[in-house]
């Protein structure tokens, strides 16, 4: 077959692209109906020009401020929201995952189970902290609490998924060499489990990090009220220092966790 | 000299905790290294006894104010069916959206992605310059760019959108780039010595490959958006948010309990018909 005919033999699938392309066109034609540009307000071109000047010209009184209301202890206390957030999810999200697991319990249960993680997933994370509020008050324990409630739902989704692929073949294996229960469980299913829950926690951390800022603006703590407040108020050197120190502090925390994860996914 | 690099290799842990030494039946020795459990253990104790600290956590508040939990949920368990037509334009604003965010993210991270793979841009100070704009759209919150975007644009569904294309952006070159790296360039190699250029030869080597993947870093993102666009509101981005926040703003727990089943059903059906699409391409 030459160069020519096998070119030619090629599928002609041009009207498919052309539908695909119509079809799309249409979607963001009946998408754009309702957005419609006003234009930028009267004060917008002085904000984009006040929000970039802010990054060059951080306020560095406040990126060095030691206090309470100064960077580093924000970013300490957003660091331990997420902190604790993702450790008490990942605990809690433990049994959670194993009474949602359809080879460890009945299919009823664990179907009801996965209902119960759907619906901790759907409630968007900000209403679960509006919620926790009349409990806690205002503050990063908020924070805390509503992580540890949000993070169940990502966390278990993909601790079910570990449960499921459980080798169970070595559990007989274990039985032959004459081990007890617990001996199974720590030699046979613990290693099995221990680097994807991990990696999944590690995982989570990285996007709590960032929920804690988005938390912020309805009072639970963190870098993410002080921030708004100074957007509001135009106070463009100060969103400068804490954009910079959130940008700064998730970068640094993406590399480590991608750095962790894939060393633990090649079981080191 | 191949001793001093073995020497160099051992970690610091292994150098100040040394190793067990197991003399064998036979004779042979064998270094077992000390667990780094207890190690592990303790550094976690101490950063969990800082964030407690730091966060002012109080077991003892939940325990007593718990009930104050319930007085919210149970009414946002029954919510206020009559409430539904209000829900219907904010949700379609919401997804309208999310879909021209996706679509128009989804299009400007594909030439993005492309630049920023190590594999077809061979230029390295553009390659790092494109990655590292990347991380930073990604690392701000939507919710951010949002509330700075409605004071340029005005209170609206622009701003919205605007802050939803950002984050797309950012994501999805992301998601492509790692898959782009890793497919097979013998086609785009054959492409390139027959004389195409760069762009010809990704777009008939390397597309087909990755398609599926962009179609499904795509679907994952719209998910991802509908979600995120839901609570853009609150800042005054347009979308279902605006009911969330007046509706909590005045304690009207069952019509926020409406708004948050309607968003459960749009989201558990959007999840379904993404599962079917990844199915059929796969």
């Amino acid at each position: 077959m030459t160069v020519l005919e096998q070119l030619q033999a090629e599928p002609k699938n041009l009207w498919k692209r052309v539908l695909i392309f119509i079809v799309l066109l249409f979607i963001v034609a009946w998408g754009s109906s309702t957005i419609e540009y006003n234009g930028l307000t009267a004060k917008g071109t002085g904000i984009a020009y006040g929000i970039i000047y802010g990054i060059f010209h951080p306020n560095k009184a406040l990126l060095f401020d030691m206090s309470d209301a100064g960077v580093p202890y924000l970013v300490l206390q957003t660091i331990a929201i997420a902190v604790l957030g993702t450790i008490f999810g990942a605990i809690l999200a433990i049994p959670v995952s194993f009474l949602a697991s359809t080879n460890i319990v009945p299919k009823p249960v664990a179907y009801f189970f996965r209902a119960l993680i759907l619906m901790i997933r759907t409630i968007p994370s900000m209403i679960w902290a509006l919620v926790w509020i009349r409990v806690t008050g205002p503050g990063a324990f908020c924070g805390v609490v509503t992580q540890s409630i949000c993070s169940i739902g990502m966390i278990s989704k993909m601790y079910i998924t570990a449960i499921e692929d459980l080798d169970t073949g070595i559990l007989e294996s274990l039985d032959a060499a004459g081990c007890n229960t617990f001996e199974k469980i720590r030699v046979g299913i613990l290693p099995q489990l221990s680097a994807g829950f991990i990696s999944t926690a590690i995982y989570r951390f990285d996007i709590n990090l960032k929920d804690a800022t988005t938390l912020g603006i309805v009072g639970a703590g963190g870098i993410g009220s002080p921030l708004v407040q100074s957007i509001t108020y135009g106070r463009w050197s100060n969103v400068g220092a804490f954009l910079l120190a959130l940008i700064i502090l998730v970068l640094i925390i993406e590399y480590a966790s991608t750095r962790i994860r894939s060393r633990l996914a090649r079981g080191q | 000299m191949s001793q001093l690099r073995i020497e160099k290799k051992t970690p610091l842990f292994d150098r100040i905790f040394k190793p067990e030494h197991i003399v064998l039946e036979n004779g042979h020795t064998v270094d077992r290294p000390r667990s780094r459990m207890p190690l592990i253990i303790i550094c976690l104790l101490l950063v969990v006894y800082v964030s407690l600290q730091a966060t002012g956590f109080n077991m003892k508040t939940i325990v007593e104010r718990g009930y104050q939990l319930s007085v919210i949920l149970s009414k946002i368990f029954h919510p206020n069916f009559s409430y539904f037509p209000s829900v219907v334009n904010p949700l379609i604003e919401t997804i309208k959206m999310s879909v021209v965010g996706t679509v128009v993210g989804c299009l400007i991270g594909l030439p993005l992605s492309i630049l920023a793979s190590s594999n077809i841009n061979s230029n390295k100070p553009s390659l790092l310059f494109i990655r590292f704009l990347l991380s930073i759209m990604r690392s701000v919150p939507t919710l951010i760019y949002a509330s700075i975007l409605t004071l340029v644009f005005g209170l609206g569904t622009f701003a919205g959108t605007i802050a939803i294309v950002i984050f797309t952006v950012g994501i999805v070159a992301k998601m492509l780039y790692e898959s782009i790296e890793t497919i097979d360039m013998k086609p785009y190699e054959a492409m390139t010595s027959f004389g195409a250029n760069t762009l010809q030869a990704f777009w008939t080597a390397c597309m087909p490959q990755i398609l599926p993947t962009y179609i499904d870093d795509c679907l994952y993102c719209f998910e991802l958006n509908v979600r995120a666009s839901s609570i853009l509101g609150y800042v005054g981005a347009g979308g279902l948010g605006v009911l969330i926040r007046e509706r909590t703003g005045l304690r009207a727990y069952n019509d926020l309990g409406m708004v948050l089943l309607t968003l459960f059903i749009v989201v558990f059906t959007i999840d379904l018909i993404n599962d079917y699409v990844r199915s059929k391409i796969s």
